[in-house]
């Protein structure tokens, strides 16, 4: 329970349900720590984690009449989801820190919680939906009904394990019908805004993250200053390092030429951010590595799917191949946008998702 | 579902004989203790009925017992009381938060501060404090029982250094009033801090003794209530509470409650040991409060633990938990050299008054069951398994 209107109407319907239910709140990472640090915000309120939406989250649950904790996991948030997201950044890639969450947070940890103090299943807010499919033999992670929503590309994640233990009673429901529960449970939060930007990170502003984060750690910030290149390899100026870049970006380059310039690739080794124009930015085929399968249990044969290269993507037409143990090759029908190294690649069946993989 | 309470230094249940002692106060007699009328002069009675009560409790004068909200209150009137900036504090690493925070404050507004540490049994040792003496030192301020381990400081040796360096001992006693007999010319202090509601009198009502004759700076500006020493109309009911708490407490020492209780509490903690393997008491070398048992249960998350138990009935602590009422480590297991994994792996269990024998039985049929089953699904366990 995050304190916000989804996960709070969720806990509202397995209440109603009969479900003998348990409320939980995940205390991932404390929004003061950074506070004051390399121009961070004095104060942090809003958010995941903060003191208000634990408040929030624990009114819903004495308004339903559960039994409600919160328990502790910030050691390993910020081992498993901080560390990575600094760590990928500053060699050059761009990280998904909600996967990450997702994959060692709230469907790992919060999974064993919830079977230490004696829990079945456990029901998130998530815009998903999960079902067994008899003929596979196997647990299906589906796209849900209201598809703005939709975030099964963060959960590419999940084992059979965690999908078997998993509840997503808002997969068939539009947010607005959520809300309009949430109305109908007596739910004060029922108007609370949707939270859109990563949790730990105030304002979006993850290079203000990083050096906060790194002088609270008293780290040095690693140099990765270094060459901007075109694509033939010229030489036309220099960064200040290579975080503040990711493909696509066209703003903040620092050179003016004649035509709009893009970052096409960051060399993270050679600490070089590849520069050109935005037809340079298209490409046919992606490798993929740390694969997981969900709907299929290993990838013997080619198998055409839709891919989705970054949340907010329209799935796309390719050919899903397997080319090693952990590693696979999707090459698309045509051509696709600013394919990102860190973000992940998910394969969808219409609207199963077949599994993902991390874009290499 | 059948309860039973185990958590008496997170806050007691108030005793039935406190109850009705406070209940004529929020109705018939509702005077304001500083009026010249007939309701005043009740209220006033009453309030000075308490002090009598109080003083009896710590073995001073009426006149050194001031009221307070709380055991938090007394603990900072005390500190912010007795400093200004240039003094050096002495306090330790084991101190509650009201302590420790209220000395940071004053670190802030410039005095010096040394947090002296404890050894692995939890305690001060008087030596570190003496070498910790400055020129400027003004206020030692050390606790008598700790919250999380019930461990009893030396503070009468502290004291007779504080004594004779002619500096002030402040004495936080919020978890030993009334769970062992205490004289504060014994402890030799200026100031000891109580607090109701871990005395079975309600929360939002304790008291600061300050030895007569020294000068305390107060929290508050109103009018002159409590010799000019804490502005504010008296809290009567909860005062009432607080005084009737006391005299219960002086009954029960004299019938020697005190030892059964650590009866109920020594049967409690070798139950547990005797069906748990790989756990063991913090502190459970060192005189302790006879209500409280800290026990580690390694390869165990607490919280998972506190959380199980509470589920099935039993409530229990991990210690202190923080604003969010998320579960940290505890700072003084860690201060007492735990490892991060072994302070997680603690539980606090403390007694009350209303506990029985029976409750002790409850817990001892519990506890075992749901350690044996948490090790079961511990990650931290099997890796160990597989390691060994």
């Amino acid at each position: 329970m995050s304190g916000g209107v989804d996960s709070s109407t969720v806990a509202a319907m397995v209440r109603a349900d009969g479900h003998s239910v348990i409320g939980l709140t995940m205390q991932l990472w404390n929004q003061r720590r950074l506070a004051g640090h390399e121009g961070m915000p004095e104060q942090v309120t809003g958010r995941c984690c903060s003191l208000d939406d634990v408040y929030d989250a624990r009114r819903v649950a004495e308004h339903i009449g559960i039994p409600y904790y919160v328990v502790n996991h910030e050691e390993r948030f910020e081992h498993d989801v901080v560390r990575p997201f600094v760590a990928e950044y500053l060699s050059g890639r761009t990280p998904i820190p909600c996967s990450l969450c997702n994959n060692h947070l709230k469907f790992d940890q919060l999974h064993v919680v919830a079977r230490q103090i004696g829990a079945d299943c456990v029901a998130t807010g998530h815009y998903a939906k999960v079902e067994y499919d008899d003929s596979r033999g196997r647990w299906l992670l589906k796209r849900p009904t209201d598809r703005s929503k939709d975030q099964t590309y963060f959960l590419f994640g999940l084992t059979q394990e965690q999908l078997s233990r998993t509840l997503f009673p808002l997969g068939g429901m539009t947010k607005p019908e959520v809300r309009e529960l949430a109305r109908k449970h007596g739910l004060a939060l029922a108007e609370k805004p949707d939270s859109q930007e990563i949790c730990f990170v105030p304002g979006g502003d993850y290079k203000r993250f990083i050096d906060a984060y790194l002088a609270e750690r008293g780290e040095i910030l690693p140099d990765t200053a270094g060459e901007l290149v075109t694509a033939s390899g010229e030489v036309i100026g220099e960064h200040g390092g290579i975080h503040n870049f990711t493909v696509g970006q066209r703003k903040g380059l620092g050179v003016a030429t004649g035509s709009p310039l893009y970052v096409i690739q960051i060399n993270g080794a050679e600490k070089q951010v590849v520069v050109g124009g935005d037809e340079h930015l298209y490409s046919r085929t992606l490798c993929g590595r740390r694969v997981n399968l969900i709907s299929v249990e290993d990838l013997s044969e080619p198998m055409r799917v839709s891919v989705k290269i970054r949340h907010r993507h329209e799935a796309a037409p390719a050919l899903l191949e397997k080319i090693a143990a952990d590693e696979i090759l999707v090459t698309f029908d045509q051509p696709q946008r600013a394919i990102t190294p860190g973000q992940a690649a998910v394969f969808y069946d219409d609207d199963i998702v077949v599994g993902g993989a991390w874009i290499a | 579902m059948r309860r039973i309470y185990l958590d008496n230094n997170a806050t007691t249940p108030v005793l039935p004989e406190v109850l009705e002692a406070m209940r004529p106060y929020f109705g018939e007699h509702f005077g304001n203790a500083s009026s010249i009328h007939h309701h005043g002069q009740e209220t006033r009675a009453a309030v000075e009925q308490a002090r009598d009560s109080v003083a009896s409790l710590l073995g001073c004068r009426s006149t050194e017992v001031v009221f307070t909200s709380g055991g938090t209150e007394s603990d900072n009137l005390a500190i912010a009381g007795l400093v200004s900036a240039g003094d050096h504090i002495i306090t330790s690493s084991i101190e509650h938060h009201a302590v420790l925070h209220a000395c940071k404050h004053a670190e802030e507004m410039g005095c010096e501060v040394t947090c002296v540490p404890v050894d692995g049994r939890s305690l001060v040792s008087p030596d570190d404090v003496r070498r910790a003496l400055r020129p400027n030192t003004k206020l030692i301020s050390i606790m008598m029982a700790n919250n999380e381990t019930g461990v009893l400081q030396p503070v009468e040796e502290i004291g007779r250094i504080a004594e004779e360096a002619h500096i002030f001992f402040h004495v936080d006693a919020v978890q030993a009033a009334a769970k062992v007999p205490i004289d504060v010319n014994r402890v030799a202090c200026d100031a000891m801090s109580i607090s109701g509601h871990k005395m079975h009198a309600p929360q939002g009502v304790g008291a600061l003794y300050v030895r007569k004759g020294t000068h305390l700076q107060p929290l508050f500006y109103g009018g002159r209530h409590e010799r000019s020493r804490r502005a504010g109309t008296e809290n009567v009911p909860g005062i009432v509470a607080l005084g009737k708490a006391a005299e219960l407490a002086m009954q029960s020492f004299e019938r020697g409650d005190d030892k059964k209780m650590s009866a109920l509490r020594d049967r409690l903690q070798q139950g547990i040991l005797a069906q748990a393997e790989e756990a063991g008491v913090n502190g459970g070398a060192t005189p302790r409060v006879p209500n409280t048992a800290n026990i580690y249960f390694d390869h165990i998350e607490g919280e998972a633990m506190v959380i199980s138990l509470d589920l099935k009935g039993l409530a229990v602590s991990t210690g202190a938990a923080c604003s969010s009422g998320a579960i940290e480590p505890s700072h003084v297991l860690m201060a007492m050299g735990l490892t991060a994994n072994r302070a997680r792996s603690s539980i606090r269990f403390s007694l009350g008054k209303q506990n029985t024998p029976e409750d002790i039985d409850f817990a001892l049929a519990l506890v075992p069951e749901v350690v044996a089953r948490l090790r079961e699904l511990s990650p931290r366990y099997t890796k160990q398994a597989v390691i060994s």
